[in-house]
């Protein structure tokens, strides 16, 4: 457990998910989601849950980020907020 | 002053947590947009996830799969290892997550064909003028 | 409403940092949490389960009513997304398009109308069609035989390092979800159609709750594996960990067939025809 990674990281992960609510274009956030589950992979394998950040790199970075772009594809990229 | 320095060290992991699920929990309520809902929700659903699992953390331990295998009479003790529990309960939710996240995409699927529109005030809208 | 959420927020996250004052500190050894029931897991399983990786043990053997639980609900959750979005009848006039590979002519043919005689010489192609990357296309081609045998290897392996059947079965699902992204969806069903992907969600959950019940049936408790070692010949300890091993391929099975099932459902929006 290195705290200066830990806190790097961590403020990665905070900037990713503002991020991810933020922009203004749905493809844009379902990458930056992708972004931030891969960071979040990244904290658990810092901590030692090495199963759960194996189950986030396959789940978070890759399933899920394919079903939001592929529900972005089949409705609108266009947003309000 | 020192005092508050070791709370800082002790307890800045839960506040940065805390911080996470609340841009979910924003993102839920206040976000117009139900992709945008969605993400927030996922986001929340992270940062329970990220807190439940940094309840096993353990100062000085090493990951949960066992050193000496199998033939050795090794005894071993509970602080060298991280706790698995949480580990266990978090990866299914994990797996469950994507799972819900494939349906909440699904229901704005059909959202979009039936209005042909993703916001929130415009479906609305849509549904008062029937 | 903007005002109002933060507000909320805001509030919720006072209140809830408020709450920490009372927790442990971050990585105390001698929190709650790791002095109850964890060094059980712990110092026991080796001696109990012989399987090193506590996570799997836990997951599997000492909790496995979760788990088979878990699979049910994403084996629901597929059923769901089919029920949501898939459409059986074809509605309103569409039209096809056909491309010839070798001069790039391409044709539209509206629903109903003859197909012409020289089709066979010609390839369907999405509305939305773009060129191919022949370098995409090739380095996925190679690539997903060794994903799969990756996704095999993580699923047997799961008892001596990080992995077993949700990872396996996670990965097994992106490989064909690869093939739909870098070709198209057409292909990917053509290799594991929807029946087969109806079939083997089921299929995973019925391994999972049948090897509980064969233990049941052999004299011992629900998904109580040493029962098992009277019809695997081996010793009580070792037939656990085998029975962990058939229910990971169970859930690996499960979550597969869902993860594509899924996939093909949002991102056709149901109509099977044309994907992402």
């Amino acid at each position: 457990m290195i705290w200066q990674l830990d806190l790097a990281i961590l403020t990665l992960v905070v900037i990713a998910g503002i991020g991810a609510i933020t922009v203004k274009d749905l493809l844009g956030a379902a990458i930056l989601f992708g972004a931030y589950s891969f960071m979040m992979c990244l904290l658990w394998s810092i901590m030692g849950a090495v199963d759960v950040s194996f189950t986030e790199a396959s789940v978070g970075a890759g399933a899920s980020t394919v079903f939001f772009v592929a529900a972005v594809f089949r409705t609108t990229r266009r947003t309000k907020d | 002053m020192p005092e508050l320095i070791s709370t800082i060290v002790a307890k800045y992991n839960y506040w940065i947590y805390i911080t996470l699920m609340m841009i979910g929990l924003y993102a839920m309520i206040a976000k117009n947009n139900l992709v945008k809902k969605i993400v927030g929700m996922s986001i929340f659903q992270t940062a329970i996830i990220l807190f439940y699992v940094s309840i096993g953390a353990k100062r000085g331990a090493t990951i949960p799969i066992l050193e000496h295998g199998h033939g050795s009479s090794h005894i071993t003790h509970a602080v060298d290892y991280i706790n698995p529990l949480p580990h266990v309960l978090m990866l299914t939710a994990i797996v469950v997550a994507v799972a819900t996240l494939g349906v909440a995409l699904a229901l704005a699927v059909k959202v979009y064909n039936q209005y042909n529109t993703l916001e929130e005030d415009e479906i609305l809208t849509q549904m008062r003028e029937k | 409403m903007k005002i109002i959420g933060l507000i909320i927020a805001v509030l919720t996250g006072a209140l809830l940092i408020y709450g920490t004052v009372d927790f442990p500190e971050w990585a105390d050894p001698a929190s709650p949490a790791s002095t109850h029931l964890s060094p059980h897991f712990i110092e026991k399983t080796m001696e109990e389960t012989s399987v090193p990786n506590i996570v799997t043990a836990v997951l599997a053997d000492y909790r496995g009513y979760d788990t088979m639980f878990e699979t049910t609900v994403i084996f629901a959750a597929g059923v769901v997304c089919f029920f949501l979005l898939r459409i059986l009848k074809k509605e309103g006039p569409r039209q096809r398009l056909y491309r010839h590979a070798l001069t790039g002519m391409t044709i539209r043919i509206r629903d109903g109308e003859k197909r012409p005689s020289v089709l066979d010489e010609f390839e369907r192609i999405d509305t939305m069609w773009t060129p191919y990357d022949v370098i995409i296309k090739t380095v996925c081609r190679l690539l997903i035989p060794f994903i799969q045998l990756f996704a095999l290897y993580v699923i047997a392996h799961g008892h001596h390092s990080p992995g077993g059947g949700f990872q396996g079965g996670v990965i097994l699902g992106a490989s064909i979800i690869l093939l739909a992204i870098s070709q198209d969806l057409r292909t990917a069903i053509k290799r594991m159609s929807e029946k087969v992907d109806a079939i083997l969600s089921p299929a995973g959950v019925f391994i999972y709750a049948g090897t509980g019940a064969l233990c049941l049936l052999l004299g011992g408790n629900f998904l109580d594996y040493s029962a098992l070692a009277s019809i695997l010949h081996v010793d009580p300890v070792t037939a656990r960990s085998h029975g962990i091993l058939i229910v990971e391929i169970g859930v690996g099975v499960a979550v597969m067939a869902t993860l594509i099932w899924i996939y093909n459902n949002v991102s056709s929006a149901g109509k099977y025809d044309e994907g992402l």
